[in-house]
């Protein structure tokens, strides 16, 4: 069993579910981060296991161990949060001293811990500053070093980087995930921040309305999407409805709503599922000169509606019978507004995705 | 530059006469070798400061009013301080009109609860004197406390109390190590403000207050329906000068602005 096992798990405020028969495991060891929009239920998950919030139905699993109603102060998970919630009354010394203190850990052995731990994050001489002295990056060091100290069997952060300028952020991130990596401590991570987020972990969960709509390594997530929401969320724009019409070796063959047939890999042996929507990404949609597709498959014809300068590129909003495409292009040829032109969709760039399932509102 | 408007420099002036001319008089009043209170006082002695040492029943006075407003202060922190951090936490039915009790005593005037806490508490169930007086004071200055330690908890946030449990300490040792030191100049404001309250209070322990014990404005009440020499006076700029004191206190801790919010 993993060592985060979040099993059937129901939470609701008042009436507005946020989770429903929610699943998720986390392996020993690991970096996991919860991606989503706000309201996609990601701070409420980690705020459940943290024991802050208890699951109306539902099981918590840590370590094999039955959690779900264990307090909040026996659990020894060290949190991380957006706004530091350093204690401003006290020194960084006994910030960091403070999870040791309620361990009954004191005089020289509490000394050195919290001034080895004060070395780790890189904040030595910084011990008799009050919070107030320190800047955000230095505070999200503290609350890091003050969540470390007690040598926690999790360490849970919730955005904790998202009150850091860009530059800040880029090098906290590198140097939590060095620490993590270090200790080998089982962290959740919660962010919206796609970059953030693909960089520092080993998995991560796409978070939408309450569900995953998909765990696995940041590559394949950003490679192999599965659902439309994550293609969106990865930057696949372009999305075509098909019917499948045939299976082969390596290719699948569908059928789009205006008859026209696109081919495109298949991504698993298991294609047995009808209706697919093909996803695209603006830069792999060929832009060719020419006004009929005739019967070459994966090509169909449109007119270039809006373009836009990016600076190394054009982005063209194309109309076609299949409905608008966004495409990026290359300046050596610029296309005119209103030019007839043909889309090209390259087969081993088209992703297999399932359409997002109606969840109320 | 500035506007001058005559209209409202007159009525300005008017303002600071009212607020300040009846205790310029006092003050003057005060060291007036005469007899009798009278103003202009004519004169300069202190020997009506030094009166008010001789009177035993000012000193016996003020060491009740003393014992009733620290009392009565200690008591209401004690209920007050886990009202404001429950009303300020929590979200629970009724949360509202449990605030409105709680403020309701500024509302009613103090003679109605001074007259209703004499007939209905202290006569029916036989409560000595001293004991009926602090509950009149503690409930008096409850809502001051519970305001005062509101507006001071709508600042902290919550999340350092998460951090401080999710640590390992438990509730109770996270609102006294964490909650408590943060809100710490709330409740010093707390409690001079209620202490100012209670020490100056008359139309409740007018009602309270019986044979051999009376709080000091009781006691000059009834110290002026006898005499009218200006020990009265003297004693007055001595409270004043102690109330002063205090503000000063707040003032350097926190500041007045405080009480603004």
């Amino acid at each position: 069993m993993a060592l985060i096992s979040l099993q059937d798990v129901t939470v609701a405020y008042d009436k507005n579910v946020v989770l429903e028969n929610f699943n998720l495991e986390v392996e020993k060891g690991q970096l996991l981060s919860l991606l989503g929009p706000s309201g996609c239920g990601k701070t409420t998950t980690l705020r459940l296991i943290a024991g802050f919030m208890q699951a109306q139905k539902g099981h918590f699993f840590f370590n094999e161990k039955d959690y779900t109603k264990v307090p909040v102060h026996k659990r020894r998970f060290g949190l991380v949060f957006q706004n530091y919630a350093l204690f401003p009354h006290l020194t960084v010394f006994h910030n960091v001293g403070f999870g040791l203190k309620c361990m009954k850990i004191s005089g020289s052995k509490l000394r050195n811990k919290v001034l080895s731990m004060l070395e780790i994050v890189g904040l030595t001489g910084y011990e008799n500053r009050y919070p107030a002295e320190l800047s955000g990056g230095q505070k999200q060091r503290v609350a890091l070093a003050r969540a470390l100290v007690i040598e926690p069997d999790l360490l849970l952060l919730d955005e904790p980087l998202s009150n850091l300028d860009a530059k800040l952020r880029v090098s906290m991130r590198v140097e939590i995930r060095r620490i993590q990596r270090e200790l080998g401590i089982t962290t959740v991570y919660v962010t919206h921040d796609q970059e953030e987020c693909f960089s520092i972990s080993d998995k991560v969960a796409i978070m939408n309305q309450g569900v995953i709509e998909q765990l696995d390594r940041p590559e394949v997530i950003y490679q192999y999407p599965e659902t439309e929401f994550v293609a969106r969320f990865v930057g696949f724009y372009n999305f075509i409805n098909l019917q499948l019409i045939g299976v082969e070796q390596e290719t699948a063959a569908f059928k789009a709503s205006n008859g026209k047939v696109f081919e495109a890999l298949k991504q698993k042996e298991d294609i047995a599922q009808e209706s697919w929507l093909g996803a695209i990404r603006p830069e792999n949609v060929l832009l060719i000169e020419g006004s009929s597709s005739k019967n070459v498959v994966n090509q169909i014809e449109g007119k270039i509606k809006i373009r836009t300068y990016l600076g190394r590129q054009y982005q063209y909003v194309v109309d076609t019978s299949l409905g608008e495409f966004i495409v990026n292009k290359d300046t050596d040829r610029v296309f005119e507004n209103e030019e007839q032109v043909l889309l090209q969709f390259p087969k081993e760039k088209i992703r297999l995705v399932k359409k997002v399932h109606e969840r109320g509102n | 530059m500035k506007e001058s408007n005559l209209v409202l420099t007159l009525i300005t002036a008017m303002v600071f006469v009212f607020l300040l001319g009846p205790l310029v008089i006092i003050i003057a009043a005060a060291f007036s070798p005469n007899e009798f209170l009278a103003f202009p006082p004519g004169g300069f002695s202190l020997r009506w400061f030094e009166n008010i040492f001789k009177v035993k029943m000012f000193m016996r006075t003020f060491e009740i009013s003393m014992q009733v407003a620290v009392f009565g202060t200690l008591i209401a922190l004690v209920i007050g301080i886990p009202a404001a951090y429950a009303l300020s936490r929590y979200n629970f039915i009724g949360k509202n009109h449990i605030n409105t009790i709680f403020i309701s005593p500024v509302l009613i005037p103090g003679v109605v609860l001074g007259f209703t806490l004499l007939r209905y508490i202290v006569i029916a169930k036989n409560i000595p004197i001293f004991t009926g007086l602090l509950i009149g004071h503690t409930i008096i200055i409850l809502p001051y406390i519970i305001r005062v330690i509101s507006s001071s908890l709508a600042n902290f946030d919550y999340s350092i109390e998460e951090a401080a449990v999710s640590l390992g300490s438990s509730k109770i040792r996270t609102f006294f190590v964490v909650v408590l030191p943060n809100i710490r100049s709330g409740v010093i404001a707390a409690f001079i403000l209620a202490f100012i309250n209670s020490f100056n209070n008359v139309p409740v322990s007018v009602f309270l207050t019986g044979p051999g014990i009376s709080t000091l404005p009781i006691q000059m009440l009834s110290y002026v329906e006898y005499y009218f020499d200006p020990t009265i006076a003297a004693l007055s700029v001595v409270l004043m000068v102690f109330t002063v004191l205090l503000m000063i206190v707040i003032e350097r801790t926190l500041g007045l602005s405080y009480f603004a919010k």
